[in-house]
């Protein structure tokens, strides 16, 4: 499944005034595969995440994005690479004011020049293929869930068809249920799409069900392994992370008795 | 469609008997797909009645490129022709099949209703608002009257912190910008009052018109309508954001008053202060046209005030204060009261902040217009 490297990050310097999230930041994302980034509340992964998708400027470093460095690359020749990737935002980021079909098309109305009616049929498609009801195309942002408006949010996000998905926290908020649920779409839309999907998340049961390896943010810098290599690393914030009881939970260990 | 390959996509229909053939080449993504759309959606092979998509030429294939694929198969399909696809890579196998699940059609944007219905419904919906908004408004006031009367008798309640530095705010920061304001407009009185009034030699008279019109109505107006869009919003925006925050429902869990707690300090800093501010307005317009009139028709300072004094009384400057506090309070208390009307998402504190300033103007100028005739009644 995973091959060539299609996102290459190295020596990414990031400071918001006197404090320094990231310190010299390597990070190598394959094709094909999921990567999960998690890391403590504030240790920036959301952060990285904008970096690498050109919203957030960091101080120093390369971000090679499928061969191009982000940095250094023309206007048009980002615009050309920033529909390659699809991004869902926290709480879907729909814009409020059109609904969910409308919202869907608004990339492809940008960028497909393509007919009305077959707009509308894209768009259809793009909504079961998250697993929306049809019903939901015609409805406004603020009647949808937040489950849905999330699947509402990643549907926007591959409305150009992106060979990367990032998603930020893409099961926060969801009831357990609903949330293995789109861990499980995700994994689907990877296999028969054929995406590279950037996940930050805190969801230990995501991270053990869909990802092939994860990168922990500590101490400024990733440190990058498999779910089942990582609980051996000896940071002591991996230790608590892995090892602490959602962890295990995670892993299926059983938990020590009174511990 | 002739073969084109030069192309980034295109396709070429064959036939043969009753077999029908049609190739596809070139990228089939959604950026190129555009150009080929119409003319699949009229394919229609006549007399066959076996076909075959021949997929071999295919470059690149996403999900509305297999959309389209899948789209042209089902109508065949739909008309008898046994179809199937061929050429086609295990990956493009996969897409078209995940594509297939997701023929569901729906409606794109919700059923619009007749033009003429919709007026009328909006219409309606809007009197309605308006009346409801008026008894909630009433209602509002009540609330205030009574937490007010219990601070009259318990004053220890009063969150005099709070007091103060709304009164900073609204009050003292107020200053420069209605200060300016009044200045400016005395000015542009005074300079109107010249130019028309020298046609009849009566240029002397623009002391009068400034000192009456800054005085009675000026001064007061103007002032409350900066304060209304300066403090008037903010509070709306203030308490807007403390109930998105769940700031609001925090304080009636821990036992405390809303009302005692957000609305008075703000609504009674409003009160104490924009009299005051109203005194500085008055003054600076005053100031501004007693420039203008002494520069232009040259007056001296002390003709000047001799004839101030005698076009204003007493009552002149009193009918302008009497108005200042009532004006306060409709500001203080619109502003508020849309505050913790709003409810849900950050973009209903901004809704609600520019209804607070309409609103708040509008009562303002309505009362105004109330206090006039007051006035003219009684005859001052």
């Amino acid at each position: 499944m995973a091959g060539a490297v299609c996102i290459s990050v190295r020596g990414l310097v990031t400071r918001f005034g006197a404090k320094v999230i990231h310190d010299g930041l390597d990070l190598d994302v394959e094709s094909g595969e999921i990567l999960g980034l998690v890391g403590g509340s504030g240790t920036g992964k959301s952060v990285l995440m904008r970096t690498i998708i050109g919203l957030n400027r960091p101080a120093a470093g390369r971000i090679t994005v499928f061969g191009r460095d982000m940095l250094r690359a023309s206007p048009t020749e980002r615009q050309a690479l920033r529909q390659r990737w699809g991004v869902l935002f926290q709480d879907g980021a729909l814009f409020s004011s059109l609904t969910v079909a409308e919202n869907i098309e608004v990339p492809l109305k940008e960028w497909g020049g393509l007919p009305a009616d077959l707009m509308d049929e894209l768009a259809a498609s793009k909504i079961a293929l998250v697993g929306l009801p049809p019903d939901a195309g015609a409805k406004f942002p603020s009647e949808l869930s937040g489950g849905m408006r999330k699947r509402a949010g990643l549907a926007r996000a591959l409305a150009l068809d992106p060979e990367i998905l990032f998603l930020d926290e893409p099961t926060a908020g969801l009831d357990p249920i609903a949330a293995a649920t789109f861990d499980q779409l995700i994994r689907s839309l990877r296999d028969s799409l054929g995406l590279t999907v950037v996940m930050v998340t805190h969801d230990l049961d995501s991270l053990a069900a869909i990802c092939d390896r994860i990168a922990v943010l500590v101490d400024q810098r990733m440190v990058v392994g498999t779910m089942p290599a990582l609980p051996r690393h000896g940071h002591p914030w991996i230790q608590a992370y892995f090892h602490g009881p959602r962890g295990r939970a995670a892993r299926n260990e059983p938990a020590t008795v009174g511990a | 469609m002739a073969p084109a390959p030069d192309h980034a996509v295109w396709f070429e229909t064959t036939q043969d008997g009753d077999r029908w053939e049609l190739r596809l080449g070139g990228a089939w993504t959604v950026t190129h797909i555009g150009a080929v759309d119409q003319a699949m959606r009229a394919l229609h092979p006549a007399g066959a009645t076996r076909a075959r998509i021949d997929l071999g030429d295919v470059q690149a294939l996403d999900t509305a490129g297999a959309w389209l694929v899948y789209r042209t198969r089902k109508a065949l399909l739909g008309i008898g022709i046994e179809t199937g696809l061929v050429g086609t890579t295990a990956a493009q196998t996969t897409l078209i099949e995940a594509i297939a699940k997701t023929d569901a059609p729906g409606p794109v944007a919700p059923p619009r209703p007749n033009a003429l219905i919709a007026v009328l419904a909006r219409m309606g919906a809007a009197l309605e608002a308006a009346l409801e908004e008026g008894r909630n408004l009433l209602g509002f006031l009540g609330v205030i009257v009574v937490t007010l009367g219990r601070t009259v008798r318990q004053p220890s309640r009063l969150r005099l912190t709070a007091l103060v530095a709304n009164m900073e705010q609204t009050g003292l920061n107020a200053i420069p910008i209605v200060s300016l304001i009044s200045f400016l407009i005395g000015v542009v009185l005074a300079y109107q009052g010249v130019v028309q009034l020298r046609q009849f030699g009566a240029e002397i008279f623009t002391v009068n018109l400034v000192g009456v019109s800054v005085l009675r109505e000026v001064g007061i107006l103007l002032t409350a309508i900066v304060v209304a869009g300066r403090s008037g919003s903010a509070f709306t925006a203030q308490i807007g954001t403390m109930k998105i925050n769940q700031e609001v429902d925090a304080l009636q869990t821990l036992g405390l008053d809303v009302i005692e707690v957000l609305v008075l300090p703000r609504l009674l800093a409003l009160v104490l202060t924009l009299p005051l501010l109203v005194f500085v307005a008055d003054i600076m317009g005053l100031f501004g046209g007693a420039l203008l009139t002494i520069l232009l028709i040259d007056l001296s300072i002390p003709q000047y005030l001799k004839q101030l004094q005698e076009a204003l009384t007493a009552w002149t400057f009193g009918v302008g204060m009497i108005k200042a506090p009532v004006f306060a309070f409709l500001i203080g208390m619109v502003g508020c009261y849309k505050g913790l009307k709003v409810s849900g998402s950050a973009e209903s504190v901004g809704r609600l902040t520019t209804q607070s300033v309409v609103e708040s103007i509008f009562l303002v100028i309505v009362f105004d217009a109330a206090f006039s005739i007051l006035f003219s009644y009684i005859g001052v």
